[in-house]
């Protein structure tokens, strides 16, 4: 079992990662949140502060993970903070207008840096620090079923997260012998004010209590990738194995 | 989130818009088409968090807590927020909701909007009797903090008061101290509704939550009968049991209500039957105070139509011979409910304007919506209620005419004054034609 005692939780104000977070605290752990939108971050946090014990520390600043020469000062800061870390939980990330990204290569490119390259640079730098000190530790990241298979009705998203498990893979890959678990969860369909505009009502549809509890459990055990709720491995393992040449005419 | 949508889903309205208040300081945008309704996390039986003219400002995003004594047991925190998020945190500290609804999965500011009650209405009152202080935000920008011994009536006015006053951004609320978690609850069979006045006679002062569930197919002599709870929260004890919840979900909306004639009659029966054990014993708070609750998305047992709540409260003097009338008129039409649900309210007056907790007995019914032969037998119940000078809950009413609220709530006209101007719903429009 992994110790998640000192946490940076970074797009800290998104609906699964306060509510991962709200766990966190409870079971004891000090945590550091960047989230981009400083009042809400200021809400939550103290939010946090009421939940956790005298001795917790809850601190965090506001920052845009888009911009990426700050992203070493923000681990900086929050190594200072906790005086160590056992775990990042990197949950930062928009849903994109696909039909927007179609009309303009600009778009998607914007699309693809937040959710891929901005998640690349901090795993690049979290790795190499986790590497050195050889204490192991948990470097967890939301990815998406989205990035599972590209989908017309939104591939831009797709291929963001699709590149974000795969750099993953290759990490964990490269970070097995240090006894660092690369975590990957892919959730499917989430409750959240990302996803507003969806019918929502369906049984594939989770609360993001639901998958924050999830995530805790598969960063203390160290899970290499995790379908959230379960039920969506079986899914994508069907929709990974219809063959493109029927894939390309559905209209997924 | 899905279409909002009250819980006995009824009335089928959508609004222009829908915004999500993401935290308690996001401004309410200009641009929405007015009038504004707040609607929580949808779990009244009534119109009074839809529109269908307007917009929704969703408030389920405001869930944070905000400030905790945990000496005194005062809790500060979003309105959005709900009794089962609050729960989670306050319970394993020693502390509890001084009154409940019977569900958990309502908001506080639901519960302080509809002053909701619990099975200790005799003992502690209404939701608002706990409110110390709540921060009203107007739509032209004003906030104001309210608190119960202020000079200006707005803290009267927005206890019960619908959502109509303005947004309730936070409330602060005192709790009261517990053991545990688990309650000591006694259970007795009664034969009739005489027998029920006198059990509650003789177990209200000891007690400070009863509740009594009548079973409402049955007739003549037996008319009334049924099982009289009365519960406590449970001193130090050395040895608690181990609780294991056990939560269901209702996967989909069958075609037809499950709730008919047959399964009815054999629910009240075994319901009836059931074991009691008036020495009392150990059960956990959750199935006690939300045995409903277990069952996600029980609605959907009455199907796509949905179904009518019906919640009166009759005054004491008229309490005897009113409950007894209603009883009848429902077994006659065979229309019965699941479960008929009887308490008595205490003497303490509800702070708000508008609030539905007055001294007198009240009776809470469900129906699946069977069009208007429902609608008839609701009208008909609404002259036993009317004549006996008893009054309607809004929180649980989709139908009632204006007149009868008006006739309910007295205090109307003194409350209109607080509206916010940009604010209504689709049940105000209804009842202040």
């Amino acid at each position: 079992m992994n110790t998640l005692n000192r946490v940076l939780i970074l797009g800290a104000t998104s609906a699964i990662a306060e509510q991962t977070a709200r766990l966190l605290v409870a079971q004891g752990a000090h945590v550091y949140c960047v989230g981009r939108n400083p009042e809400k971050l200021q809400l939550m946090m103290d939010d946090l502060k009421v939940r956790a014990g005298s001795g917790q520390s809850i601190d965090g600043q506001a920052a845009d993970l888009n911009e990426m020469d700050r992203h070493e000062s923000l681990i900086e800061a929050a190594q200072t903070a906790l005086g160590n870390l056992d775990a990042v939980l990197i949950a930062h990330g928009t849903l994109p207008d696909q039909k927007a990204c179609e009309k303009e290569a600009e778009q998607a490119l914007k699309e693809i840096q937040i959710n891929a390259l901005s998640v690349i640079s901090l795993l690049t730098l979290l790795a190499n620090q986790f590497e050195a000190r050889q204490q192991g530790g948990v470097l967890a990241v939301i990815s998406s079923v989205a990035g599972d298979r590209g989908r017309q009705s939104n591939y831009v998203y797709g291929a963001a997260k699709g590149m974000v498990s795969l750099f993953m893979q290759g990490l964990r890959n490269r970070l097995s012998r240090s006894k660092i678990s690369v975590v990957t969860i892919k959730p499917g369909f989430v409750d959240t004010p990302m996803t507003d505009g969806f019918e929502k009502s369906g049984p594939l549809w989770a609360k993001p209590e639901v998958i924050a509890k999830g995530i805790v459990l598969a960063m203390q055990k160290g899970k290499d990738e995790v379908y959230l709720p379960g039920f969506w491995w079986g899914i994508m393992l069907i929709i990974r194995h219809i063959p493109e040449r029927l894939f390309k005419r559905l209209s997924l | 989130m899905s279409k909002p949508c009250s819980w006995n889903r009824i009335p089928d309205v959508t609004p222009k818009a829908a915004y999500h208040l993401m935290h308690r300081l996001d401004p309410i945008p200009e641009e929405l088409p007015r009038p504004l309704t707040v609607y929580g996390n949808g779990r009244s039986y009534s119109d009074v968090g839809l529109t269908k003219e307007g917009s929704l400002l969703l408030t389920r995003d405001m869930n944070r807590l905000i400030e905790f004594d945990g000496y005194q047991g005062i809790i500060r925190c979003d309105a959005g927020i709900t009794l089962a998020q609050l729960l989670e945190f306050i319970v394993p500290k020693g502390w509890f909701l001084p009154v409940t609804p019977g569900t958990r999965f309502a908001t506080v500011g639901g519960c302080l909007a509809n002053d909701v009650h619990g099975k200790n209405h005799h003992a502690l009152g209404s939701f608002g009797h706990h409110v110390r202080a709540f921060e009203l935000c107007r739509s032209d920008g004003s906030h104001r903090v309210c608190r119960p011994d202020d000079q200006e009536p707005w803290f009267a006015a927005t206890i019960g008061g619908l959502g109509l006053t303005g947004l309730i951004r936070w409330v602060e609320l005192q709790l009261i101290s517990i053991e545990n978690p688990w309650m000591w609850v006694a259970s007795h069979r009664f034969d009739d509704l005489e027998a029920f006045w006198a059990m509650n006679a003789s177990l209200e002062s000891d007690w400070p939550y009863t509740v009594a569930w009548i079973d409402c197919l049955a007739k003549g002599q037996a008319q009334g009968r049924g099982i009289y709870l009365a519960g406590r929260h449970a001193g130090p004890q050395s040895d608690l049991p181990r609780y294991r919840s056990r939560n269901w979900e209702m996967p989909f909306d069958p075609p037809l209500s499950l709730v008919n004639s047959l399964s009815l009659k054999a629910f009240n029966q075994l319901y009836y039957k059931q074991k009691v054990c008036p020495s009392g014993k150990l059960v956990h708070h959750a199935p006690y105070f939300y045995p409903l609750d277990a069952i996600g998305q029980w609605n959907r047992i009455y199907g796509k139509k949905g179904f009518y709540q019906y919640q009166c409260v009759i005054p004491p003097h008229n309490a005897q011979a009113a409950t007894s009338e209603l009883l009848s008129t429902i077994a006659k039409r065979k229309q019965g409910s699941f479960l008929a649900v009887l308490k008595t309210f205490g003497e303490k007056p509800s702070l708000g304007l508008l609030s539905f907790p007055r001294p007198g007995t009240t009776l809470a019914l469900d129906f699946p919506n069977k069009g208007q032969a429902t609608l008839d037998l609701l009208a008909d119940l609404d002259a036993i209620v009317l004549d006996a000078g008893g009054a309607l809950y809004p929180a649980k009413d989709a139908r009632m005419p204006a007149a009868m609220f008006r006739a309910s709530f007295s205090d109307w006209e003194a409350f209109t004054p607080f509206i916010d101007p940009a604010f209504s719903s689709h049940f105000w429009q209804r009842v202040s034609l």
